[in-house]
């Protein structure tokens, strides 16, 4: 990953009587971050994290982050949802619940038989995609743990900039290899242009 | 943070043809623009002060023709189907053909944002978001149209499966049902969609926000989305898995649509050629409402870097090709009408051509077939005007379309005694004309409050969002 030309950085001390929260650095462009990102897992940090405006390529791989297990919440949901539109169908249109309040009704039509899987399909198809698409996206909210609307890096000023133009790296001081002095050091060694001390 | 700005939006983009260099990988954003000019372009839509006037005054007639969409539908239901023109073998006439015209306009917006997708087909990226809109809104527009021809709207509910004290079910051997099912799948798949698309860039929205109401709600509906990378993975994945559970549904809802036909015994409707016949009908006029809105669209509010004629070339080819397989399936029904020999139907497609209703037969062919054979042209494919006004003799193809599947089938039937001839009333055009407005009020909302473009995904695209590009935003200008 090449890096570009050093730059100045601005780095901010922390302030008396406030509650320090983490590191906040500011880079300027994708190939900067991507290279800070290895060298943050390398030194062995977990508690961190990269905030881009887009996904960058590669920076999965740079940061040492898992790949998504979001489709076995998927597949196990789909499948329910195919279960749940062949079950339903039966219970209403193959059988009577003799004595049950919530009975079945068989309708009788054209000869044709009260159970015959191909005229269910349709309906166990739709099924499957209505379980899958929810659980596609509220197993992302789910697995994201959003909404969450307090998170330590909103007390900067200028996170404002990682949904437009700027890339972070934000380590919160609850990280086990959290150290006051050594986490501003190894971050002020990298190519950002700002490093900023998050306090409530 | 935007700066105060005075020129009009329309006055602040430019026109650079892209579409000539076809040996490089054309540049999908034209005009050199960083990632913040992209913020800057799409926020500034939301942000102006005050929309051009073209909006106030499409926004105005929009408002209008749905309260005209409020008033029929209260008439009907006050009164009963009776105040349509539907008689005795036409019993299906507009309700049905708007119905299936509505739903057709939805699934360009599920092709642009899912099936290129997975094709990886880059220029998605400028006109997704408000092709994902149009589906909504078209797919509102739709769903009215089953619901109150049923004729007793009260017990419209009797189509869910709910536990009632009358013991009866549905019957779920009726492609009727199926499409209850398909319809409700495909608008909350779609709504989803679309959400989640928009989430990164409401969260952009949310930065910019100067005043408290646009922070609380945008910031209420980005969910508190900070771009974090291990957010990203599995947003990703999800947006992914979305887009391919989409793909099948698009193609599966106008296929059961057209169930809705095909498994009936009528000739003109009881053909096998059907389902891939409208799904191609369906992407066909689709794409033309995509190019009807995205032409006004980039022109008014700025666009013209974003939503370039690269953009427009891709649609209009689209249009093209499947211009021609709607072409080549009416004359394969006329061929199979003829071939398999059966009278009736033969007798059903001679008099589609020739019978009462020729004039709308040949409305069809015209717009649908012989009219898109301008986009042979380059000139035509990147010419704006032009492609606006074939984009409107589209939309009116392929509405007579399904008019001419509906009432020309249905008008000469079986029992030459019960032919008759279908006249739609005042109320079944002041409706058709209400679900435009329908669609437009809230279209013309969506395209003055939310994003328009989804900023996150076209800044992806740009060069410098590659590491290794060598350089990045600065170096980049630095050289320059």
């Amino acid at each position: 990953m090449s890096q570009t030309d050093a730059k100045t950085m601005t780095i901010e001390q922390p302030t008396e009587g406030r509650t320090f929260m983490g590191y906040l650095l500011e880079f300027d462009n994708v190939d900067d971050l991507t290279a800070a990102a290895q060298n943050v897992r390398d030194a062995g940090y977990t508690n961190w994290d990269c905030h881009t405006p887009f996904p960058v390529h590669g920076l999965d791989h740079a940061m040492g982050a898992k790949p998504s297990h979001v489709q076995w919440i998927v597949l196990g949901i789909g499948i329910l949802g195919l279960c749940t539109g062949l079950f339903i169908q039966w219970w209403m249109n193959a059988v009577v619940h003799q004595g049950n309040v919530v009975t079945g009704y068989q309708y009788f039509v054209a000869g044709k038989p009260f159970w015959s899987v191909p005229a269910n399909i349709p309906v166990m198809f739709e099924m499957t995609i209505l379980f899958s698409a929810f659980a596609s996206f509220f197993g992302m909210l789910g697995v994201n743990r959003l909404p969450q609307y307090n998170h330590f890096t909103m007390y900067s000023e200028r996170f404002g900039k990682a949904t437009d133009d700027r890339f972070f790296i934000s380590i919160s001081k609850d990280d086990p290899k959290f150290d006051m002095n050594r986490t501003r050091d190894l971050l002020a060694g990298q190519n950002g242009t700002y490093l900023e001390v998050l306090e409530d | 943070m935007a700066k105060t700005i005075t020129k009009p939006l329309s006055q602040l983009s430019t026109e650079l043809d892209n579409t000539r260099d076809q040996i490089k990988q054309p540049t999908l954003v034209t005009g050199g623009k960083t990632f913040a000019n992209v913020t800057e372009i799409v926020a500034r839509v939301a942000e102006y002060p005050t929309a051009p006037r073209a909006w106030y005054i499409a926004f105005g007639g929009a408002v209008m023709l749905f309260g005209l969409l409020f008033a029929m539908l209260a008439y009907l239901i006050s009164t009963g189907v009776g105040v349509w023109g539907v008689n005795t073998p036409v019993a299906w006439g507009f309700a049905i053909v708007n119905f299936v015209f509505w739903i057709g306009i939805g699934h360009a917006g599920t092709l642009i944002s899912a099936i290129l997708y997975l094709f990886r087909q880059k220029w998605r990226t400028g006109i997704n978001r408000f092709a994902e809109a149009m589906t909504i809104f078209a797919v509102f527009a739709a769903g009215i149209f089953p619901l109150v021809h049923v004729g007793r709207i009260w017990v419209v509910y009797w189509i869910f499966p709910i536990p009632n004290q009358q013991q009866l079910w549905p019957q779920f051997r009726s492609p009727l049902l199926w499409d209850v099912f398909a319809i409700t799948t495909y608008l909350l798949t779609s709504l989803l969609f679309w959400y989640m698309g928009m989430v990164p860039d409401l969260a952009t929205f949310r930065d910019r926000a100067k005043t408290r109401l646009r922070k609380v709600m945008y910031g209420l509906f980005a969910l508190g989305w900070r771009g974090s990378n291990r957010q990203w993975i599995h947003y990703e994945k999800a947006y992914l898995l979305l887009a391919a559970l989409a793909t099948p549904l698009v193609l599966s809802v106008h296929s059961v649509v057209s169930f809705d036909f095909a498994t009936s015994q009528l000739p003109g409707w009881h053909t096998t050629i059907f389902p891939p016949y409208f799904v191609a009908g369906a992407i066909f006029g689709g794409f033309a409402m995509v190019v009807f809105l995205a032409v006004p669209a980039r022109q008014l509010f700025g666009l013209r870097n974003l939503i370039t004629l690269q953009h427009f070339e891709h649609m209009n080819k689209i249009i093209l090709a499947t211009g021609m397989i709607v072409g080549y399936a009416y004359a394969m029904e006329f061929f199979i009408a003829w071939y398999s020999g059966n009278p009736l139907e033969t007798f059903t497609f001679f008099n589609r051509a020739t019978g009462p209703y020729a004039w709308a037969y040949w409305i069809m062919v015209t717009c649908n077939v012989i009219i898109p054979q301008v986009f042979w042209f380059k000139k035509a494919r990147t010419n704006l005007w032009i492609m606006w006004i074939v984009s409107i003799f589209v939309n009116i193809g392929m509405w007579f379309e399904r008019f001419v599947i509906v009432v020309s089938s249905l008008s000469r039937d079986f029992l030459p005694s019960s032919w008759d001839y279908y006249v739609p009333t005042w109320v079944d055009l002041c409706t058709l004309a209400g679900s435009f407005g329908l669609f437009f009020f809230f279209f013309l909302l969506f395209c003055r409050y939310l994003p328009i473009v989804a900023i996150a995904e076209v800044k992806a695209i740009l060069p410098e969002a590659h590491p290794g590009h060598g350089g990045g935003n600065a170096a980049a200008e630095a050289k320059a």
